[in-house]
């Protein structure tokens, strides 16, 4: 049976589980529910609670476990001499038996043994299955019946429900910590392969890029230089030259928003800007590639520049425009939320709106506002379309924005894409740009958030 | 203390002059007309309390003093205010002058995130009242004294002014608006928001700076009224029903509403 069915099925018992909590409760108070610890919903809510959470309980844990038990029975049914194969042709194995008992194509002859193993796992897994959906009903059933029968004025059916969705709070933010926590040791672990390999010093301090390992011994070429810092010079550069767009545009027209413009206005620019966050990178890509860089590259030969057809400046100025809905609606947002109590108390000592504004509402809203042009900093370090299509693949050490550079985050799909092996020095040293870039990002935010608490002026 | 002295001489030359004087004032929100023909005058040195159900436009006729309804959206204001016989609302009148010399105080106590030295700094920095490093510190000192609050805080300057206590904040407030030497200071229940002791202590506060200072005071407490005040004003429904000395206004109104008012009849 199809778990989604299941989820539907105890759901349902637990609706049901909750109406005859409710009714119960009504009943066992003799008809007054004031009598009770907790309103009746707060029973239903209790019953369906030791209704739906056991079952799903169980029900997640035979979905991670099951595949391993089944496979473990599959290997154990095996004859002698195909378990004692080598460990990757035995998984080999194990998936065509899989694959036949789901009725996939399979890459091999199929004998009589095989055939009886698939056999013999297709039907210990309907077994399996059968069973587990049997018992989590059962167990629903049981916890409708248990709760149901626990029910008495005194019970504290709010407290205890309550206590479970605060558990339930706690595992959500739990998952979050734990992803992130998963998603940093994988990059640290896989850099380390990394960094086995090439130096560290060679690869945080090394001048040249050129990521092309000698695939077989005799190979001409690819001799591999690792050296990060044309790319960290590179996505330094295009970051600088977006905010440098987006930071004045950004905050400018968030004041206007939140002071000077009528509601009507704002109504009206807010929403518009903030389209310019929902165009799709690849558009701004093409926008930057087919537009923006031949613009400079020919004004800059009418003034006698020599510019190349991928720059930096063309990258860096499209993504300053696609940064701009970042600052502006959330500094917008947090300079409103500024009391309108601060500003009677400026006006009423003669300030002007803009000394107001300048004194008083700016410093005010500043976490907020440093918040704004973090993030938007961190869309421009992590962006990577716009460099691929605008300032190209070459890692140039160069200072100048109108040669081409490229960035670490285009340098990671270059090394990812493709027929790669995945233990080569190639492949993992996307791990290590990674690393380098979350510790740098990582690093931004502290540091913010030292700024900010620093110069921070607190209103409440 | 030259503010002093300046402000006494006129108090014994023109004790009956109006300070500020209000003729047939109407103010509109959108299309509600929240005052109605206010005829009205403030007396110099004075504390003019202006008492009245919620909803009865006295904020509103306080805020049209130092035009702080000019910041309000679709606020209207006709009639004539003048103060000291020039008219607020005139054409050309800058703003920011006219709330140099018209102070505010509001009804919740509003610091700045700022310190408390920076607190009362704001407004001499913006009028650019004081030349030197040593005149500002000045007069920190002298507002911070006048407002009872320099022992309090003589020792925390660079502190956040958030950090005080609502009387103290309050204090504050009132030590920020009279470093910019104004002329009058509008109060909108300056103690609502605070304790009986806290509130003690601003009231006796009133009263001291009315040496110096023209003061009007939007009050709901009729004992508040009765304490600082020399002349009280009654709003009803946007009107102004009656306005005397506060002890005849007490003792003996001439109105019944007034009447009722003041013994709880309503409001």
């Amino acid at each position: 049976m199809n778990s989604f069915i299941l989820i539907a099925i105890l759901l349902t018992l637990a609706t049901i589980g909750y109406s005859f909590g409710q009714r119960r409760a009504r009943k066992v108070s003799g008809g007054e529910p004031s009598t009770l610890h907790s309103r009746p919903q707060y029973y239903g809510l209790y019953v369906a609670l030791w209704c739906g959470i056991p079952s799903l309980i169980l029900m997640a844990i035979w979905l991670i476990v099951e595949p391993q038990v089944a496979e473990w029975m599959l290997i154990s049914n095996l004859p002698e001499d195909i378990q004692a194969l080598p460990a990757d042709r035995l998984s080999l194995l194990i998936n065509d038996v899989k694959n036949l008992a789901s009725g996939n194509i399979v890459s091999r002859e199929i004998d009589g043994a095989l055939q009886r193993a698939a056999d013999g796992y297709a039907s210990a897994r309907q077994i399996g299955n059968a069973a587990m959906v049997v018992v989590a009903i059962a167990i629903a059933v049981i916890g409708l019946g248990f709760a149901q029968r626990h029910i008495t004025p005194t019970l504290r059916a709010r407290n205890l429900f309550e206590r479970a969705v605060s558990v339930l709070m706690i595992a959500a933010s739990t998952i979050a910590v734990l992803t992130t926590l998963g998603i940093v040791l994988s990059l640290l672990f896989e850099a380390m392969r990394f960094f086995a390999q090439v130096p560290w010093y060679e690869f945080l301090f090394g001048l040249s890029w050129s990521p092309q390992t000698a695939l077989r011994v005799d190979q001409v070429g690819g001799s591999g230089a690792f050296g990060a810092v044309p790319l960290f010079a590179g996505t330094l550069m295009i970051t600088l030259i977006a905010m440098c767009v987006a930071v004045p545009i950004g905050l400018f027209s968030a004041i206007y928003m939140s002071e000077y413009a009528p509601p009507r206005m704002r109504a009206i620019v807010k929403p518009l800007l903030e389209i310019l966050a929902g165009v799709p990178t690849v558009v701004y890509g093409f926008f930057a590639a087919l537009t923006v860089a031949p613009f400079i590259r020919r004004t800059g030969e009418s003034i006698g520049l020599d510019v190349s057809s991928e720059s930096a400046l063309a990258a860096g100025m499209v993504m300053g425009i696609m940064i701009i809905p970042f600052i502006s609606s959330l500094s917008d947002d947090v300079m409103n939320a500024v009391p309108r109590a601060l500003r009677d108390g400026a006006f009423a000592l003669g300030a002007t709106k803009s000394e107001t504004i300048k004194q008083v509402i700016f410093p005010a809203a500043l976490p907020g506002i440093v918040g704004s042009l973090l993030l938007a900093m961190s869309r421009a370090i992590g962006e990577t379309m716009i460099v691929v299509m605008a300032a190209g693949l070459a890692a140039n050490l160069t200072a100048d924005p109108l040669e081409a550079v490229t960035t670490v985050t285009v340098q990671i799909v270059t090394l990812l894409v493709g027929d790669q092996e995945f233990d080569s020095a190639k492949t993992l040293a996307a791990f290590a740009l990674g690393l380098v870039l979350f510790a740098i990002t990582l690093t931004l935010n502290v540091i913010a958030l030292h700024v900010v608490r620093r110069y921070r002026e607190k209103y409440d | 203390m030259d503010a002093v002295a300046e402000a006494e001489a006129p108090q014994t030359m023109l004790q009956n002059t109006p300070k500020m004087s209000t003729r047939r004032v109407n103010v509109y929100y959108g299309e509600t007309k929240a005052l109605k023909d206010v005829d009205l005058d403030i007396g110099e040195n004075q504390v003019t309390s202006l008492i009245g159900p919620s909803g009865c436009g006295k904020s509103t006729y306080l805020r049209c003093l130092n035009r702080m309804n000019d910041v309000i959206d679709g606020c209207r204001v006709e009639g004539d205010i003048t103060l000291d016989n020039v008219d607020i609302y005139r054409s050309g009148l800058d703003v920011v002058q006219l709330r140099a010399r018209v102070g505010m105080v509001f009804q919740k106590p509003n610091p700045f995130p700022k310190s408390i030295y920076d607190n009362i700094a704001y407004g001499p920095r913006l009028h650019g009242l004081a030349e030197t490093k040593a005149d500002l510190d000045n007069i920190v000192e002298i507002s911070l004294t006048r407002a009872g609050l320099w022992k309090e805080v003589k020792d925390r300057l660079l502190a956040p002014g958030t950090g005080l206590s609502g009387g103290q904040q309050q204090r504050l407030c009132i030590a920020r608006a009279i470093a910019v030497n104004p002329e009058v200071i509008l109060m909108d229940e300056p103690c609502s928001a605070l304790d009986p002791i806290a509130t003690a202590r601003i009231e006796e506060l009133i009263d001291e700076l009315r040496q110096n200072f023209t003061i009007v005071i939007v009050t709901h407490s009729m004992q508040q009224a009765a304490r600082v005040s020399q002349k009280t004003a009654f709003f009803h429904l946007g009107d102004l029903v009656e306005v005397s000395d506060t002890e005849q206004l007490f003792t003996n109104p001439r109105d019944q509403r007034t009447q009722g008012y003041i013994t709880g009849r309503f409001g």
